[in-house]
């Protein structure tokens, strides 16, 4: 990855006992497997319920609509190679930069945002309306509340990054929310698969 | 019998720890950080909900003692056993072994502390959290669910009064607070196990009690999910008019059932394994010979969690489940007794021509072992399909769940709680009380869950408040075991709190045993071994082999004597 030596904190976290940056990274993979079998775990009650209703979208709804939730599926997808820019521009240590790619990763994160929270307001069904209605809002829902999630944590080390001497021990914060953005990225593409183009 | 120790009020009011007294009281009641300080604070709440489900459980029994619903009326009773159940699973068994991964973990394997020690305070605040919101239950319109700790739609979708907090609505909040407050414990305990090991304590060179705490937390890190997920669904049905799991609204029950029974069965090897956990440290200590079998006992562990996450539609074989997927989880259900029935033969080989010391930690496993064995074969009778159908929804499960939560994981309990005491608290326990605990408690849950299982093939159907006649003599044994069960608790309560708070004062190493915990002083000082981590150089359980477990073990010796 880089041709800088590694930062001396990084040894002793290699070494487990003493650096708590390796602990945090481990816990939090652990984390996001946890995480994840939620989303499995809703999948697969999607796609039960998909194969075994009669009657799966609700009277009077067509299906819905592609163009946007496309249009705005490809900013938060390609934002995982923007998050990328900005880790590596942490790496090394050139730190206006990797602030911009971090600010720009948020952004698409709330261009995302927006884009869902518009569609939500125009869909001619709501939450209550049979099994269809309440897997879509749940599970777009669900994982709208994510990418909330991973903006503010993306904003917390924002913050973070105008701390002298906060990356001497590490960048294990960084890297733990740059992994939250791409398992949320990946789970969004899970998602518009099964609810957007299964038919 | 040791002397006792001349007991100076001064030490309850001094401000730094005193070793060997209840010090310091205060610190039991804040956001405190030290792993040993939540591990107590864990096993003191959760015995006190030992206490609350207790009671629910003789008032239970006191109205099935005569065949009419005369002491409490129908609705109450179904309400009784949902907080039973509930309060004994997520606010006993869960929180009181979290308390043991808390206090035994860290010093079994050399580390100072959990890997992430604030996390771990903010676990365990979470516990009396939803303790009090499970408990409000009782005081909301309606009074607390009554669909059971298992919570099926559609019974668990109704809202009869329409308030918003109803007792259902408060159980999914506790028990998704729970299912909070578990993941963060497994993320830290595994992190833990996996990262923070002594230096040379490979993977097997591991206590089992720390495989089998890592094996159970695995399974709460697969598990607990797909029941949250499970959650939401059942409060959007409830509260916010979705139709997940309401049939009228196209919805599918099974699909609950389904997403339950996919945690709560692993739930019980998260229960059981760190148990299993306990009988391996336990039966070398008192038999004086190394663990029969140590490294298959080890894989066993975590063939138990990839089994249990593969047989949880046991629960569904008369809710209309297909006959082929009857078969699978048939076969599967019966492989997970190859694992267990290991562990077993590995304990029996232990104690073959040991040299048996009766103490009371070594009798409550005993008992658990003696007890487990039978609910295994029980528990065999229940995975084949025909016997499950005929005796699904009796007593006979009642009969068999509880030989094994109660008269197994319980047992456990008790026992890692007299073994550990002396290192943790810095007292010895009263050996007499103890054996009275055991002696009343044996007796007592064979009287009180034998008969249930008779009842059961005679087919009395559980979760009723009255029932026919014929099944009155069963009952009133039961119950008459139930209320020793509840006399068998005193001597333990006595025991306990007279003992930390002037039992004589514990060596280091009171049962001679061997592991990392047991080269510290009694109690630990709050970092363990802090900057002097012993190098680990052979096996847990070397007893008889005259190796030591560290390098240079005298000098770790000496250095706790002298701290002590």
């Amino acid at each position: 990855m880089t041709t800088l030596p590694a930062p001396p904190a990084a040894d002793a976290a290699a070494n487990g006992q003493h650096g708590h940056g390796g602990h945090n990274l481990t816990g939090f993979v652990l984390f996001l497997c946890s995480e994840s079998l939620i989303f499995l775990a809703f999948f697969a009650g999607y796609i039960t319920f998909k194969l075994s209703s009669p009657v799966w979208l609700p009277p009077g709804v067509e299906g819905l609509e592609l163009r946007g939730p496309l249009l705005y599926s490809v900013v938060l997808v390609s934002s995982s190679l923007v998050i990328v820019l900005a880790e590596r521009a942490l790496h090394q240590r050139r730190l206006v930069a990797f602030r911009c790619w971090w600010a720009l990763t948020m952004l698409m994160g709330a261009v995302f945002l927006y884009g869902q929270a518009s569609e939500w307001l125009q869909l001619p069904f709501a939450l209550g309306s049979g099994v269809f209605g309440g897997c879509f809002y749940l599970l777009t829902g669900f994982h709208g509340l994510h990418v909330l999630t991973g903006i503010v944590l993306m904003a917390l080390m924002l913050w973070r990054s105008f701390r002298p001497g906060n990356y001497d021990g590490g960048e294990a914060g960084v890297a733990s929310v740059a992994l939250f953005w791409h398992f949320v990225d990946v789970i969004w593409v899970v998602l518009f698969l099964l609810i957007y183009v299964w038919r | 019998m040791s002397p006792t120790i001349p007991f100076d009020p001064r030490v309850l009011r001094a401000p730094h720890p005193v070793p060997g007294a209840p010090d310091n009281w205060r610190r039991f009641f804040s956001f405190n950080t030290d792993a040993k300080v939540i591990g107590i604070q864990y096993i003191a709440v959760s015995l006190f909900f030992l206490l609350v489900g207790g009671l629910l459980a003789m008032i239970m029994r006191g109205e099935l003692l005569t065949p009419p619903a005369d002491l409490v009326d129908p609705t109450v009773y179904n309400g009784l056993y949902t907080m039973h159940g509930t309060v004994m699973l997520f606010l006993f068994l869960f929180p009181v072994l979290n308390g043991f991964n808390n206090l035994l973990i860290p010093p079994m394997i050399g580390a100072p502390d959990m890997a992430f020690p604030r996390l771990n305070a903010a676990a365990f605040w979470l516990f009396p959290v939803f303790g009090v919101i499970l408990m409000l239950s009782f005081l909301v319109p309606g009074g607390p669910s009554g669909s059971g700790w298992w919570a099926y739609p559609p019974v668990s979708t109704q809202n009869p009064l329409g308030h918003f907090i109803n007792g259902q609505f408060l159980w999914i909040l506790a028990v998704a607070l729970s299912g909070v407050s578990s993941i963060m414990g497994a993320v830290n305990f595994c992190t833990t196990i996996i990262r923070m090991r002594a230096p040379g304590m490979g993977w097997f060179r591991m206590p089992i009690f720390c495989w089998t705490a890592l094996a159970a937390q695995a399974i709460q890190l697969c598990g607990l999910p797909v029941l949250t997920a499970g959650a939401v669904m059942l409060l959007f049905d409830l509260s916010f008019g979705t139709s997940f799991f309401r049939p009228e609204g196209g919805g599918d029950p099974m699909l609950y059932q389904h997403f339950f029974w996919f945690y709560s069965h692993p739930a019980v090897y998260v229960m059981v394994l760190p148990i299993f956990g306990v009988f391996s440290e336990v039966f070398p200590v008192y038999a004086r010979k190394p663990l029969f079998g140590y490294h298959v006992v080890a894989i066993a562990s975590f063939a138990i969690t990839f089994l249990s996450l593969i047989v949880w539609v046991h629960h569904m074989f008369y809710s209309g489940t297909p006959q082929w997927m009857r078969n699978v989880f048939m076969v599967t259900t019966m492989l997970i007794a190859v694992p267990t029935g290991i562990k077993v033969f590995a304990w029996l080989g232990t104690l073959w021509r040991g040299k048996l010391r009766l103490t009371t930690p070594m009798l409550f496993c005993l008992g658990g072992l003696f007890n487990f064995i039978f609910a295994g074969i029980t528990g065999i009778m229940l995975a084949t399909v025909p016997v499950d159908i005929h005796v699904g929804n009796t007593y006979f499960v009642v009969g068999h769940f509880h030989t094994v939560i109660f008269s197994t994981i319980t047992y456990g309990v008790f026992a890692a709680i007299y073994h550990w005491f002396p290192k943790f608290t810095g007292r010895m326990t009263y050996e007499g009380l103890g054996q009275l605990h055991f002696v009343l408690t044996f007796l007592g849950s064979q009287l009180n869950f034998l008969p249930m299982h008779w009842a059961g093939l005679m087919g009395m159907p559980r979760r009723v408040a009255s029932y026919d006649p014929e099944f009155a003599g069963a009952n009133v044994l039961a119950s008459l075991g139930a209320f020793l069960l509840g006399v068998a608790t005193l001597p333990f309560l006595i025991n306990i709190v007279s003992s930390w708070a002037r039992g004589a004062k514990a060596p280091a190493n009171p049962w001679q045993a061997i592991g990392l915990e047991w080269l510290l002083p009694s109690p630990p000082p709050a970092e363990n071994f802090g900057e002097h981590v012993p190098v680990v150089i052979a096996g847990p359980y070397g007893y008889g082999l005259g190796r030591d477990l560290v390098e240079d073990q005298e000098s770790v010796v000496q250095r706790s004597l002298q701290e002590a």
